[in-house]
């Protein structure tokens, strides 16, 4: 199955109440699965084939107002218009679960991956779990249900995955039962729906300096109790299929000197790399990010503490910025830590130019002087003619 | 249909204790479309005067279930809602008839929130749509809109050596509607109770989606003594500026003809500061010009309506 069908596979079993979508390549594969699932009156599902990626979070917003389990899928330019209503879904706390097919932003135009679409929203208050492949987006679409729709969290939950390199690529998967993921997300109950119209709500009122300030600190703490809930919900999945995540996933990290971190397919790639070196006795892993949003500080201090020489994978750049988002991130975490390893940051992959194995080795390969102290430029550009 | 002591018994849906000025049309029409159903509603509001003056934190004036959004989504956002409602309902988890409506100005629908409300109808969702037309952004500071008239003030459309106000005519979005031929489309105004309150009963009784445009004088965007509200509404309609018509599937209807005493359309601007500069004598061509776009469009609606 490609990316993009497992994807749709999970949102068959969850069988959410409303889908509203608006097509954008690569993410047009999903609904394309979706729509004949509906077509063949597999889901209850209304799919709402909106005008616009913006009238799509719109839509969903209603939906999860009124009591709905809603979902959307977008990539790039799709996620931008609806950016304005993305974070009024987190602010509104609203449980909706949105694929991010990751896609290069404009301009110049360009369909292939990169992640400055999600990284764009990191800010927005969604929280974010990012996938190495379709089954992982198909596992991480499924918890993501229920970590958004948490009593303690009601936020909304983007999860991601690489254009055409995930979503196109057929790969062998391993799905569930239908039944056990019905059991797993559960019946949906809105919190204060719409539709109780015998206790009217209001939702979106005009909020001035007198409130405004007090709801975005109950924002935060939602996202604070999300890390408990995310562990709980991953323990849980665990349980069930065997397969243990967590928020960061080392390969190899134990006794290594030198890693790399990134995000979504390029663990993958790396992942050959390590046992090729470690293969030569090179002390050599991996850290994969799976949950970026929210940020856990001291486990990316605990994952790379004793690692000598770390290069954070950026495929997204944070113009002006020192760095991209996720060697900012992981950068800020080990401020205050006194035994700390050298990172440096590598920019790679924009518009899908293709990280290939020998760019990886290049990586390591530059490491080493790190390692050494020689830590040079802290922010480089891999695989880019220049 | 009820009378007007009778629809005056019943339960007030927008409360009072709201924010809006003194004399401002868009509760009198609000109070006066959600009456024009017995069924609970569910509210979606754009953006604008009527959302910011209902609902200060941690005040609501809504007796019914209301969520405002954002500007341009009013009818994206109950799409979603009334998606919701379906299919909740057809897996018995909700049993009552509900009715959908979304309120948006004329920067919300005739502008920012046009794509919105395309969709929305062309999707052919089960919903209400009115339009509180008060001519402007007028919530923001009184900017021109597509929705303002030809000729008017506003502070985007300053008079000056050079610019006289706006220099386009007004954008006719029920005409924009109704050539989506959805089941039922009209043109409305407050001073007409009766009429609005029929017009909002027909709207919520078809099948698909309904939308009324209703004039809303705006005391400070158009600059009157806020007793004249009515009669600023009135004389709208009686220069044939604002006609009170209806397209029932794809039927045009005119509701309201003034005959022989269709007032020219200077006698609506004098009552309004934002036309001010229009009655001095080097400006005459400007209303004229007005005047001859008043006509025209009146007499083009009148054989729509098979009465040319």
């Amino acid at each position: 199955m490609t990316g993009a069908e497992c994807t749709a596979e999970a949102m068959k079993q969850i069988n959410p109440d409303v889908v509203a979508a608006y097509p954008i390549t690569p993410q047009t594969n999903i609904m394309h699965s979706f729509s004949q699932f509906v077509a063949d009156g597999i889901v209850d599902t209304d799919l709402v084939t909106v005008e616009s990626e913006h009238s799509a979070m719109s839509a969903c917003v209603g939906a999860s107002a009124s009591g709905a389990r809603a979902m959307t899928a977008t990539s790039a330019n799709g996620l931008a218009l609806m950016w304005e209503i993305v974070y009024i879904a987190a602010s509104t706390r609203l449980p909706i679960v949105m694929n991010v097919v990751n896609r290069a932003l404009s301009a110049p135009i360009n369909i292939h991956c990169d992640h400055s679409d999600s990284m764009g929203c990191r800010d927005t208050g969604w929280i974010q779990i990012y996938s190495e492949n379709g089954e992982e987006a198909y596992e991480n679409t499924i918890m993501g249900v229920r970590i958004g729709e948490h009593k303690d969290v009601l936020l909304p939950v983007m999860v991601c995955q690489d254009g055409f390199i995930t979503s196109h690529s057929v790969e062998t998967v391993e799905l569930l039962n239908d039944e056990i993921v019905k059991s797993f997300v559960g019946e949906h109950t809105g919190h204060y729906p719409l539709l109780d119209v015998d206790k009217p709500v209001t939702y979106g009122p005009l909020d001035l300096f007198d409130y405004y300030f007090e709801h975005k600190r109950q924002q935060v703490l939602a996202m604070e109790n999300a890390k408990r809930v995310i562990r709980e919900i991953f323990d849980e999945f665990g349980q069930i299929t065997g397969k243990h995540y967590d928020f960061f996933e080392g390969y190899k990290l134990e006794d290594a000197e030198k890693v790399i971190v990134c995000a979504n397919s390029s663990a993958g790639t790396i992942r050959v790399v390590v046992d090729e070196l470690r293969e030569k006795g090179e002390k050599v892993g991996l850290l994969k990010m799976r949950v970026f949003r929210p940020w856990l500080n001291d486990m990316i201090v605990e994952k790379l503490g004793k690692i000598k020489a770390v290069a954070v994978l950026d495929r997204s750049d944070s113009f002006g910025a020192f760095g991209g988002p996720l060697f900012s991130e992981i950068r800020s975490s080990f401020h205050e830590v006194k035994e700390k390893p050298n990172i440096i940051d590598y920019i790679y992959g924009l518009g899908g130019r293709e990280l290939d194995i020998i760019q990886i080795k290049k990586v390591f390969n530059e490491l080493e002087q790190v390692k050494n102290g020689n830590v040079g430029d802290r922010v480089r550009y891999l695989g880019v003619r220049e | 249909m009820a009378n007007i002591r009778e629809l005056a018994l019943t339960n007030e849906r927008l409360a009072p204790g709201h924010r809006l000025c003194p004399g401002c049309g868009l509760s009198i029409i609000a109070r006066a479309v959600m009456r024009g159903t017995k069924d609970p509603i569910v509210v979606a509001t754009a953006t604008g005067c009527l959302e910011v003056s209902t609902t200060i934190y941690p005040y609501t004036a809504w007796n019914v279930p209301w969520i405002h959004n954002a500007f341009e989504n009013a009818a994206a956002t109950i799409s979603g809602a009334e998606a919701a409602y379906k299919v909740l309902k057809k897996k018995g988890k909700i049993n009552k008839e509900i009715k959908f409506l979304a309120f948006g100005g004329d920067g919300g629908t005739y502008d920012i929130g046009l794509q919105s409300l395309s969709g929305a109808l062309e999707r052919g969702h089960n919903f209400v749509y009115v339009c509180l037309d008060n001519e402007g952004y007028m919530n923001t500071g009184i900017q021109r809109s597509s929705s303002t008239p030809y000729g008017a003030w506003t502070n985007t459309s300053q008079v000056g050596k050079i610019h006289k106000g706006k220099e386009q005519f007004k954008k006719d979005l029920t005409a924009v509607v109704a050539a989506h031929h959805i089941p039922y489309v009209a043109q409305a105004s407050s001073h007409n109770y009766m009429d609005l309150v029929r017009k909002a009963e027909k709207a919520f009784a078809v099948k698909g989606p309904a939308f009324i445009n209703v004039l809303s004088p705006c005391v400070p965007g158009w600059k009157y003594p806020m007793q004249l509200t009515q009669k600023l509404a009135k004389m709208a309609v009686d220069t044939c500026f604002w006609p009170l018509f209806e397209v029932e599937n794809d039927k045009w209807i005119l509701n309201y003809d003034p005959g022989d005493n269709k007032k020219p359309i200077i006698e609506w601007l004098k009552m309004q500061k934002r036309f001010r500069h229009l009655m001095k004598p080097e400006n005459t061509h400007i209303v004229e010009q007005l005047q001859k776009n008043v006509d025209f469009r009146w007499e083009n609606l009148k054989k729509l309506c098979g009465k040319g």
